[in-house]
């Protein structure tokens, strides 16, 4: 972890309430995708947490939806501006154990961090499978920018109104070697049952700290207690209290 | 530095500043961040005789100029906090610590307190009867004087090392709560632990908080601890340490001239986890500012 003073260069809607961020600054403390950096926001007390989309030796991306007071003072917020952050929090995605073919699974504003997850497993020469559920056409992001990564991406709406219709359990692959997950925990759940294959998911929490300092967001695994924002927020298939 | 120097019931602090339970975990996190061997002491997180898991989740809400949790003691039982966490503090932190101890009835304080008295790190133990996350303990003991008075007795007959018995707001009438706890033998107070709140979801129509209510901290509550530690300075003639929603240097010297013999940092930390290093390297100047010499000189010297 590391304070960092970004400068924000970017502040761009992508829906309707959904907006990108380009922030200049130190990233040395970003290690793996899926792990988040915590914003201190103009009038409020707790820092926020956003997960960090994708990112470079010179900034980063984060995607977020305005969701409360605190995202829709960042979504005010201009380029130029300072954005006071600790920058690399969580153990993020572990890549090692992708295998061959790979599928990401992203719902809604859970999307964001699997696109650097994406790129770096391409990278890698892995065949990256990409599905994306929405609610609606009209929340749809970066179907496109995933498609440039050379993914096979598929897309699902609940109301049918692009790609298949329900849920994104609906469109994944046949015989992943892996699974990445993000989203709400019902799609989270979902995926849980409908894979066999090993698999990595990302839990979201309210949270004090963000470093494991409060316990503010401590969840029970058939290991331990583990804090989201500290040993998350990926959690192994394994780990997880759903089997029981 | 001599001029930031304290002595905390015989045992000599390099600086009043100490971070305050449960905002600092077992250090491990902050030693990563810097050498916390440049504060005063540290509370270590609240520690019960069996292992707690805790509240159910969300345990954190927004407030104005500060923030609620009901984390509800999570902690690894005080048997783990003796043979894991000591061990490992003992790495990156050499001072004595202030262990922070919390029961579900009189018994298990004691035996607590009785375990943690054989740690020659242990230098000082906070008896944490205010936590207000719980049900059937920590702040039921600290809002009758008769109960905080038995909790007193029955640790200090089980231990030789200071005992400071940690205070709730939530009550009438907080002097005469530290007053049951001095005549029954408390070597020193701390107080406030954090002050009732509550928030509730427009959305949802729900509480924010799992456990419903959850403790205030941070700035918002600042005046209210002042005028506390005040009172509490003005009822005993024990070492009173303050704390509730200090964030700067001068709030530590508010909180001094209000009778705090040291004060403790909490909320700041989780915002900001450089707070305590910032505030103690902020001290001499602000000290400057104000014509104190040597900072032990100031303790409740508000008139």
């Amino acid at each position: 972890m590391r304070q960092v003073i970004y400068t924000i260069l970017e502040n761009t809607p992508l829906t309707a309430d959904v907006y990108r961020m380009r922030l200049r600054g130190d990233t040395s403390a970003i290690v793996a995708p899926g792990q988040f950096i915590n914003l201190q926001i103009g009038g409020l007390y707790l820092r926020r947490p956003v997960s960090v989309c994708d990112w470079d030796g010179d900034g980063l991306v984060i995607i977020y939806k305005v969701v409360g007071k605190g995202t829709e003072a960042l979504s005010r917020m201009a380029p130029g501006e300072a954005l006071d952050s600790l920058s690399g929090l969580g153990n993020g995605y572990d890549l090692a154990c992708a295998g061959e073919n790979p599928v990401l699974i992203g719902g809604g504003v859970g999307v964001p961090p699997l696109y650097g997850l994406a790129k770096r497993l391409v990278a890698q020469g892995r065949a990256v499978t990409v599905c994306l559920g929405f609610n609606t056409t009209d929340e749809i992001f970066y179907e496109d920018e995933f498609r440039a990564l050379g993914c096979d991406v598929r897309v699902s709406t609940v109301d049918g109104s692009y790609g298949a219709k329900g849920f994104v359990t609906g469109i994944l692959p046949e015989h992943p070697s892996h699974y990445y997950a993000c989203g709400p925990e019902p799609m989270l759940k979902a995926v849980f049952k409908a894979l066999p294959c090993p698999g990595q998911l990302s839990f979201e929490a309210r949270m004090g700290c963000g470093f494991g300092a409060c316990m503010g967001c401590t969840c029970e695994t058939v290991t331990s207690y583990k804090r989201i924002c500290r040993d998350g927020p990926v959690m192994r298939k394994e780990e997880l209290i759903w089997n029981a | 530095m001599e001029r930031l120097k304290v002595n905390l019931l015989g045992i000599k602090l390099d600086n009043p500043v100490i971070p305050a339970s449960g905002t600092f975990g077992y250090g491990q996190e902050f030693a990563a961040l810097y050498d916390i061997n440049i504060l005063g002491t540290f509370s270590f997180k609240g520690t019960t005789l069996r292992p707690r898991l805790g509240n159910p989740l969300p345990r954190i809400a927004e407030a104005p100029a500060g923030m609620l949790n009901a984390v509800g003691l999570q902690n690894p039982g005080v048997d783990r906090v003796i043979s894991e966490e000591l061990p490992a503090l003992a790495r990156v932190f050499h001072k004595p610590m202030m262990a922070n101890v919390s029961g579900f009835s009189i018994e298990e304080y004691a035996e607590t307190c009785r375990r943690l008295d054989a740690c020659e790190q242990v230098g000082w133990l906070e008896v944490n009867i205010s936590c207000p996350n719980v049900h059937h303990g920590g702040m039921s003991f600290g809002t009758d004087p008769a109960m905080a008075a038995a909790v007193t007795r029955a640790v200090k007959a089980v231990t030789t090392k200071p005992v400071i018995m940690k205070l709730s707001p939530n009550v009438t009438d907080i002097a005469s709560i530290a007053r049951a706890c001095a005549d029954a033998g408390a070597d020193g107070v701390s107080l406030i632990n954090t002050l009732m709140g509550m928030r509730i979801d427009l959305k949802t129509r729900r509480p924010v908080i799992a456990n419903v209510t959850g403790g205030l901290s941070g700035p918002a509550v600042f005046p209210v601890a002042l005028r506390m530690v005040y009172q509490v300075a003005r009822a005993v003639d024990i070492p009173v340490i303050g704390m509730g929603g200090v964030s700067s240097a001068e709030d530590v010297i508010e909180m001094m001239l209000a009778g705090a013999t040291a004060v403790e940092v909490g909320a700041a930390n989780l915002v900001d986890p450089f707070a305590c290093k910032r505030i103690i390297e902020a001290l001499p100047e602000v000290m400057d500012r104000y014509g104190i010499d040597n900072i032990s000189d100031i303790i409740g010297g508000a008139s």
